[in-house]
């Protein structure tokens, strides 16, 4: 029952595939793309600020799936199906952190080359980059997880997530963009560590709001 | 066909700060089949719900033996899908042999490479029939299983619950429409609303 419905939410969320969105890789395309423009093509300046707009993209892009991550399946009762069948909630936003953070994760890491070719920025910068936005994304998508989970069944609650995103996520921030400027791996192993215990704490917390949302 | 017992004592429910009903009670043994009836908002949702288990109720006591299916107004498939693959989601959770059978009685064969979006009222329904019947529940708790369903759809789900009932299964059916069923006992949760709330009304 799990592997169907983790393929099904992996249906739902993939950019490319019948349901899911590859507007937050574009967005974070876009914002490489833009930065250029805004602040003059000097190269100088472009390699040693680059690697802190990638990060802010990647934390602005990992927003916009949100909005459909839960609430769409709590209207349709989705999760509730599930649960007479005997699956727990905790359950069902453990598969739903997977798919999501498959969903985002792994694209944007993806999308951070010609990002990072558009920006200037040299190898090993580039190399620090990756492996902190490969450490730092499942904690946001846990982040983000979680709020999606508590704002569901608000009627504001798009607009809501993006405000709580941002403040939650500074400590990834922090640390990722920070090992860039001291050109230091040990920050990325706080990236992780911070990232694994979101990871670890997110299903709980999603799952317990799901059933919140239940009782009115 | 299976063991089934359904059984509330006392039940009270409410929604917010308003107690939509208390001192429910009523016991369903294998076969039974009972048609809760009474006004909108008057909680017959909220009862199957708690009834359910997804909710907890306000007071008293609720026991289950065997597995419970819920049919509601929310139809459990993915809108952007064609009919066919959202159904088939279920079929592999619940391990379904032949689907065949249950989406030929509720005539949906022509629908499956329909997407979800484009389905009309009655035909999500049938679809929704089309879930509970992929997996072999005992308990069937039906709210508005007759809304918005053209004649012959309604007479396929009575002749689909009387199948059930007759099976040793329970059923119960919140509906305001009349239900064609043999033994069919009778709730009307208007006799169990609070006194004073009656009172506000007048």
């Amino acid at each position: 029952m799990i592997g169907t419905l983790l393929k099904r939410d992996l249906a739902k969320f993939f950019p490319f595939a019948g349901g899911g969105t590859s507007l937050p890789v574009m967005f974070f395309v876009a914002i490489a793309m833009l930065y250029p423009f805004a602040v003059g093509p000097d190269p100088n300046i472009l390699s040693r600020t680059g690697g802190g707009v990638v990060w802010i993209a990647a934390l602005l892009a990992a927003i916009l799936p949100l909005e459909k991550l839960v609430a769409q399946d709590i209207e349709l009762g989705f999760f509730d199906q599930l649960r007479l069948r005997g699956l727990t909630e905790e359950m069902m936003m453990a598969m739903r952190l997977v798919a999501h953070w498959l969903s985002f994760g792994p694209p944007l890491i993806i999308a951070t080359l010609p990002a990072a070719a558009l920006l200037a920025i040299d190898g090993p910068t580039l190399y620090l980059l990756l492996l902190g936005l490969l450490a730092g994304t499942p904690g946001l998508a846990a982040i983000g997880l979680v709020i999606a989970a508590i704002t569901a069944s608000l009627r504001t609650g798009a607009a809501l997530s993006g405000l709580l995103l941002i403040p939650l996520s500074l400590p990834i921030l922090i640390f990722g963009a920070g090992a860039l400027a001291r050109q230091e791996a040990a920050n990325i192993g706080i990236v992780a560590a911070i990232s694994l215990g979101l990871v670890a704490m997110a299903p709980f917390a999603a799952g317990a709001a799901i059933k919140a949302a239940r009782e009115v | 066909m299976m063991q089934a017992q359904l059984t509330a004592s006392n039940l009270a429910c409410r929604r917010g700060d308003r107690l939509l009903f208390r001192k429910v009670s009523f016991e369903l043994g294998a076969g039974a089949a009972l048609h809760v009836t009474g006004v909108n908002g008057i909680g017959k949702t909220t009862l199957i719900r708690s009834l359910s288990g997804l909710t907890t109720p306000f007071a008293g006591e609720i026991r289950r033996v065997g597995e419970v299916g819920l049919l509601d107004e929310r139809p459990a498939l993915d809108l952007d899908q064609p009919l066919g693959k959202a159904l088939a989601f279920w079929q592999q959770v619940d391990r379904c042999v032949d689907p065949a059978v249950a989406q030929g009685e509720l005539g949906l064969e022509r629908l499956l490479e329909v997407p979800v979006r484009y389905l009309s009222t009655g035909q999500r329904k049938r679809a929704s029939l089309a879930i509970l019947l992929t997996r072999e529940v005992p308990i069937w708790l039906l709210d508005e299983p007759l809304s918005g369903l053209d004649a012959a759809a309604i007479e396929a789900v009575t002749q689909l619950i009387k199948d059930h009932v007759s099976a040793g299964g329970i059923a119960l059916i919140a509906s305001h429409q009349q239900l064609d069923i043999d033994d069919l006992e009778a709730l009307e949760l208007g006799d169990y609303v609070p006194e004073q709330e009656e009172e506000e009304d007048k």
